[in-house]
């Protein structure tokens, strides 16, 4: 368990030393979002309308930015050798990477996304729901990506492939944090979607280690 | 007893490595790996350390055969491979604490960066270190290492006189308390009494790599 921590707070410090990443999400996050009132007109109503699907595809581009790094970093310098090699087992070790890499770019994005609702003209109780349905949905963002970064960790320029294999994968996330935040503004019960959306990230805490892993162990040979 | 490969195969893209190749390791006993560049010694320590998996032939570990318990295999190894694991942001001291602590320490981190004469830059982010000074912090992993089998591809590249006396000291010190050491080298480390396994050139026509 000590490993677990370990992996967490390196990868977690490396993104704040660093600050590249991390920031960078948030601040594309941000200006993607602006650029569609600016694009679509002010018109309130519109914004109102395409807000909840404008933050959440913002968001699913954001987490994709940082994570073709999440493994290659460590293979370009032979750290992932020895991850693969040290006594927690591989899967652990995927995992706390993952949720570094989900407290470095999700939670930002989450802290972000009250803002960017009230800029949309989203209602107070649709940006409520959105904070509820990103905070049960991003971790899934970071886990089912790390699936997409394992298998193309030793790819170069491997960005674009892994957008083409996470982002359909993502669908399910965006299909249920949109319809969350339209039944809160429409006065329906937003409760499935939240339950829909927390199975999805737990599915993935279960999935994307155990998927990553092998993947990873591949790449070495 | 000990480590030891049996008609060991290897075959990468297609191309043939070695083949049969068998080498036996006592407790205390250091094999040294020469052969011309591409015959096949760092195949052999990633074969060894189970990145890779021989095409034939098997390796035991006290008799049992490592694909029986890979786990115990991977706790009783350290591999040294080309490139350095250290992150540039981060300070040499918790580079190598980071290290260390995810394979059960067994010596302070700064008295291993202490017998590479590294103590004084243990605060120093990782990014300014020389390619011989990271060098030095990837050995210096090995002195706070608890593992029995040391794997080193080519560990004194980059070394000046000094480390690798320090590095030959280190591995003679594992030697006498029953370590066992494979490594793969082009100079003469100076290691008393230690088995040399000749790897030649695959005589079998060899198809062209270009990765």
């Amino acid at each position: 368990m000590t490993g677990f921590w370990l992996v967490l707070r390196r990868d977690l410090s490396l993104a704040f030393k660093q600050g590249g990443a991390a920031m960078l999400a948030l601040a594309f996050f941000v200006v993607t979002v602006t650029l569609f009132p600016l694009g679509v007109g002010p018109s309130p109503d519109i914004l109102a309308r395409i807000g909840p699907g404008v933050i959440w595809v913002a968001a699913l581009l954001s987490a994709l930015l940082s994570l073709d790094r999440l493994f290659q970093a460590d293979l370009e310098d032979g750290s992932l050798d020895l991850l693969v090699l040290a006594p927690l087992p591989l899967q652990a070790t995927v995992l706390a990477k993952c949720a570094a890499h989900w407290l470095s770019t999700g939670l930002p994005l989450i802290a972000a996304a009250p803002v960017l609702g009230l800029l949309m003209n989203m209602p107070a109780e649709g940006i409520w729901t959105l904070l509820a349905a990103m905070v049960l949905g991003t971790p899934s963002l970071s886990l089912i990506g790390a699936i997409g970064a394992a298998l193309t960790v030793a790819v170069r320029r491997g960005g674009v492939l892994l957008s083409l294999l996470v982002l359909p994968l993502y669908i399910p996330v965006l299909i249920f944090g949109v319809a969350a935040v339209d039944a809160a503004t429409v006065g329906l019960s937003v409760r499935p979607h939240l339950l829909l959306l927390s199975a999805i990230s737990l599915g993935s805490v279960v999935l994307a280690p155990v998927a990553a892993a092998p993947a990873l162990r591949l790449a070495l040979e | 007893m000990g480590f030891n490969g049996e008609a060991l195969t290897c075959i990468r893209g297609d191309r043939l490595v070695f083949e049969d190749l068998d080498f036996d390791l006592q407790p205390g006993g250091c094999l040294v790996l020469r052969g011309p560049n591409g015959s096949g010694k760092s195949s052999l320590l990633r074969l060894c350390a189970g990145f890779l998996a021989p095409a034939e032939g098997r390796l035991r570990f006290d008799g049992l055969p490592i694909d029986d318990d890979r786990e115990a295999h991977r706790a009783r190894l350290t591999y040294v491979g080309h490139l350095d694991p250290l992150k540039p942001v981060l300070t040499v001291a918790e580079n190598l604490a980071f290290w260390a602590g995810m394979n059960g320490a067994s010596e302070a981190a700064e008295d291993a960066l202490a017998r590479f004469g590294m103590a004084g830059l243990a605060d120093l982010p990782a990014r300014y270190l020389s390619a011989g000074q990271r060098r030095k912090v990837n050995l210096a992993r090995l002195a706070t290492s608890a593992a029995v089998l040391w794997l080193l591809d080519e560990p004194t590249t980059a070394l000046d006189d000094t480390a690798v006396a320090a590095l030959t000291a280190l591995i003679a010190a594992h030697r006498a308390a029953g370590g066992m050491v494979m490594a793969a080298t082009h100079i003469d480390l100076g290691l008393p009494d230690a088995a040399t396994l000749r790897l030649e050139t695959p005589r079998l026509p060899v198809a062209v790599d270009f990765r």
